[in-house]
């Protein structure tokens, strides 16, 4: 069997390449991406440590936070396409509208 | 070397490199089409992990729903090639190294704090582990408050993405009526 440190640094891995592309790139759709792959990192977490517990109570929470995220992007992408229809780019340096 | 292990390294690999190739890929579609790549390797670490149902909905909301949402804006957007214009020179290299401090971080912490013990195999919980009938039950009993506010935040994001991507067409409409 696998032991469930491999399965927590392999979430890590995918948690830290997730919160690598929110910082490094600049089109918002794909920051948006990366932010969906970081609460994969998080679920595959919650699957493994519900595995190691024997208890079901993870994978249920893996549940609320696959609802979470279909909402967050249901509404996201909905902003996404406003803006883009404002300022007709989804360029995250280009919004700066607020700036001071 | 079991086979589990080889498999479990076999996935890991291909999921750490669709991550990888959807942080470079300059084309946001090919960026999408490699997150499904990697939503898929996970669906298949629930299955390992002893998660069926899981896995199935990960398939069907993940890579089919919500990448489905995704394609479909930038395509309709048509915002796939945009140029990866830099205005702080420092901000990427400096993110990378950040980056590598929380990996090291996380790993560390997690391999020092948790004992590196193995998974349980699935014939010693129990039989009906993780199917939707065990899921089901604990989901309607245990969680059932937080199962109704989830449609409550569900009827909250649909109304807001309609809110958000109305246009102002009740005027656009209005002029375009025929006299």
């Amino acid at each position: 069997m696998v032991p469930v440190s491999y399965y927590i640094t392999l979430s890590a891995i995918l948690f830290t390449l997730g919160a690598l592309g929110v910082l490094i790139r600049r089109n918002a759709i794909v920051i948006f991406m990366s932010v969906e792959l970081m609460l994969n990192a998080a679920n595959l977490a919650f699957v493994a440590f519900s595995q190691m517990y024997a208890s079901l109570n993870g994978q249920v929470f893996v549940f609320f936070v696959m609802t979470v995220a279909a909402a967050e992007v249901a509404v996201g992408l909905a902003l996404i396409v406003a803006i883009f229809r404002n300022k007709h780019s989804i360029d995250v340096d280009e919004l700066s509208t607020l700036r001071g | 070397m079991n086979t589990e292990l080889l498999l479990f390294l076999t996935l890991a690999l291909v999921a750490i490199a669709s991550a990888l190739a959807m942080l470079a890929s300059s084309n946001a579609i090919y960026s999408a089409l490699f997150l499904i790549v990697n939503f898929g390797t996970i669906a298949i670490f629930y299955l390992l992990l002893g998660a069926p149902f899981l896995a199935m909905a990960q398939v069907t909301v993940y890579a089919g729903a919500i990448m489905v949402l995704f394609l479909f804006v930038i395509m309709l957007l048509g915002a796939e090639q945009l140029r990866q214009r830099q205005s702080l020179t420092w901000q990427q290299p400096l993110a990378i190294a950040l980056g590598a401090v929380l990996l090291v971080e996380t790993v560390y912490i997690f391999l020092t704090r948790s004992q590196s013990e193995l998974l349980p195999s699935l014939e010693q919980i129990l039989p009906d582990f993780g199917s939707p009938t065990a899921i089901g039950e604990l989901l309607f009993h245990e969680y059932l408050l937080p199962f109704e506010i989830t449609s409550v935040l569900l009827l909250v994001a649909m109304i807001g993405a309609i809110v958000l991507s109305r246009h102002r067409d009740i005027k656009v409409r209005e002029e375009l009526r025929p006299e």
